[in-house]
């Protein structure tokens, strides 16, 4: 199990427009990822390619979210997820 | 009203029928129609699963449909842009959302048909996306209308909302949603019918706004089929089946007149050279250079909500000044009168207003914000007074919603201490109409907005179809209320103007009134000012307060309007 932590960089939090952005990079990767809200436990964790379950998160500007992830190519894929978390999608 | 005899050679009882509804934008074309799907039929409570189909069979129906509108919607953004290209993304994204359809798998599983198991699912997402509040109740709606599309997928029916056709059409529906302007091609609609809506309803200003003929209120209409020829005149509200020879004619001359209407000089004036300013109603800059060009003569009504629609927080102060000082380029030397943020009701912001009200049309809207949210109406008073600074144009300030004379007394204080000289309120409430005189001792000028104003004065919801007929600045009670305000300007003592901004001063038969009633300038979507501006110069000053005082006489709205028609033969000839 793979696990990054990041803090959402967009001003309006993780949902809207980065949260589109977000969920479609999830989508075409070939692995199951995870989100949760850091201090969290693992097994409440949502489906990080579902734009409703991360809606539902509530994550705000500045707040630090989890991803995990399993098998292969797994660090690199979080890598690039937590790039887009860190990165204010909403200035764009 | 004329209407052509069936022809003798064909059984279709349709031929040669006349629906009469309300007109609320004019023009006289000919086009097939397409009809607007209806909203989708809630499945049975607790339908299963049919005889013979596993629920295996039912899930992947249920997903196929899922990934077919995530598909079309996909398809659709692409050709979309801005604001609505983003909705169409993220809508396209909820339809095949993996925690939306394993809901849905599962209560199939469990033996419910797939109709029925997205329904439920779609209503426990969106029911958690209300509790969350702001921001994410809204996305409930985008939930509710995924859901439509997924059902009338499962059904092989069309998909709710605008059709799509590659040749343009007569739109006909029940009405259209605000929504429904984002997919709305103008260069693929020829006309807009509804059998619902009044004259204020959505399907009424989106009309106005592109320039299409309209006629809402037309019951029955939405039982034609499609691919029917119809003629629509968007001035009489009628819409007639298999137009004949005559009809052909007379949108042979409207595309005559259009052309000719096309012209305004960029001065508003009466036939005895009496001046009424023809200003424009506008959303943004872009929509400003687009009136300067059409000639308007300033900004009577800038809705600041362009610049806060869409948004979860609050604009910064640099952001407002960049978007106001947009539209006060567009008219150097020029008045613009900047109307402060008109939250609420059908214009909801997550960062503002409270979408839990039972009465939002009477809940906290408009002006009322700044008792919730302090802070917002000073910030926005203190970017647009950043942003006059250093441009040419005459920058006035009012604010929406205003009911009293103390509101407008705050508000002008609120102001001035921004450095704004020109203060201003709308009169909507009917309260504000009764106590202009006292409101006017603290303001500069006021402004009607006929839309609320008849909204409150006849306790009709303007959305709603059944009101149409109450729904009409020409009622009795709503004439009277503009003739109190100027009433209320004159015992003030200092002839402070009295505008109007509502769609009331694109109706040209209309504006003759309001001017005749005293109303000094008029403000309209860029689109009317050329009609509007063609019917004033027909008529001197001494005829529009006949017809004026004509129009007060009338016991019925449908009496002024005709009455004051019939002295206008100018309308017929242009067909307005």
């Amino acid at each position: 199990m793979s696990e990054r932590t990041a803090v959402i960089a967009s001003r309006v939090g993780l949902h809207a427009r980065p949260a589109g952005i977000f969920v479609a990079a999830v989508g075409e990767l070939p692995l199951e990822v995870t989100i949760a809200m850091a201090g969290e436990p693992a097994d409440d964790a949502m489906d990080a390619s579902s734009i409703l379950s991360i809606m539902s998160l509530g994550a705000s500007n500045g707040d630090t979210v989890v991803l995990r992830a399993e098998g292969e190519g797994a660090d690199e894929a979080l890598d690039s997820l937590v790039k887009i978390l860190e990165t204010d999608l909403d200035a764009e | 009203m004329q209407t052509l005899s069936g022809s003798a050679d064909t059984d279709q009882t349709e031929i040669g029928r006349t629906f009469a509804g309300v007109g609320v934008s004019p023009g006289r074309i000919i086009g097939s129609i397409l009809l607007m799907p209806k909203a989708v039929r809630e499945p049975a409570v607790g339908e299963r699963l049919a005889e013979g189909t596993s629920s295996e069979e039912a899930s992947a129906a249920l997903r196929n449909a899922a990934k077919a509108v995530q598909t079309n919607l996909t398809d659709r953004s692409v050709g979309a842009s801005g604001a609505g290209r983003a909705v169409l993304e993220a809508t396209a994204l909820m339809a095949n959302d993996p925690m939306l359809v394993k809901a849905a798998v599962k209560l199939i599983t469990n033996g419910a048909s797939a109709e029925r198991a997205i329904w439920d699912a779609a209503a426990s997402v969106a029911e958690m996306l209300h509790n969350l509040g702001g921001y994410m109740a809204e996305r409930a709606s985008d939930v509710l209308d995924v859901r439509g599309r997924i059902v009338a997928e499962l059904r092989h029916v069309p998909a709710p909302g605008i059709p799509y056709s590659d040749t343009p059409f007569v739109l006909v529906g029940d009405d259209l949603a605000p929504a429904d302007t984002a997919t709305l091609d103008p260069s693929k609609v020829l006309a807009l019918v509804t059998s619902g809506g009044g004259p204020q309803s959505h399907t009424a200003i989106i009309a106005r706004a592109l320039g299409l003929p309209a006629v809402v209120a037309a019951v029955g209409v939405d039982g034609l089929a499609d691919g029917t020829r119809v003629f629509v005149d968007g001035a009489a509200g009628t819409v007639l089946v298999d137009p004949g020879a005559n009809e052909f004619a007379l949108a042979k001359a409207w595309e005559t007149t259009t052309a000719a209407l096309a012209v305004f000089d960029g001065t508003g004036r009466l036939k005895d050279g009496h001046p009424v300013p023809l200003l424009s109603n506008v959303g943004g800059a872009k929509d400003a250079v687009k009136a300067a060009a059409a000639g308007a003569q300033g900004v009577g009504l800038l809705r600041t909500e362009f610049c806060f629609l869409e948004r979860d927080t609050e604009p910064s102060v640099a952001e407002q000044v960049e978007a106001y000082r947009g539209v006060f380029d567009a008219f150097p030397d020029k008045k613009v009168v900047v109307r402060t943020l008109d939250a609420g009701a059908d214009k909801p912001l997550p960062f503002l207003t409270d979408a839990s009200e039972p009465n939002p049309a009477l809940g906290v809207r408009g002006y009322r914000t700044d008792f919730t949210s302090p802070g917002v109406l000073e910030r926005q008073l203190a970017a647009i007074a950043q942003a006059a600074d250093g441009t040419g144009a005459q920058v006035w300030v009012m604010a929406p919603m205003i009911s009293t004379a103390e509101e407008a007394e705050h508000f002008a204080g609120l102001c001035r201490a921004a450095g704004l000289p020109t203060p201003g309120v709308m009169v909507e409430v009917p309260a504000a109409a009764l106590t202009a005189a006292s409101i006017l001792e603290h303001v500069e000028f006021v402004s009607l907005g006929t839309n609320d104003l008849t909204q409150y004065a006849m306790a009709a919801d303007r959305q709603l179809g059944p009101l149409a007929a109450l729904n009409t600045p020409w009622q009795p009670a709503v004439l009277q209320l503009i003739r109190l305000t100027v009433a209320g300007s004159r015992d003030e003592g200092h002839d402070k103007p009295v505008g109007v901004c509502g769609e009331a001063a694109a109706d040209p038969a209309l504006a003759v009134v309001l001017v005749g009633l005293g109303i000094s300038t008029l403000s309209m979507t860029a689109r009317a000012l050329s009609a509007v501006a063609a019917v004033l110069a027909s008529v001197t000053l001494p005829e529009a307060q006949q017809l004026a005082a004509l129009a007060l006489t009338a016991h019925t709205a449908a009496d002024a309007r005709r009455l004051v028609r019939e002295k206008l033969p100018i309308l017929d000839q242009l067909g307005l």
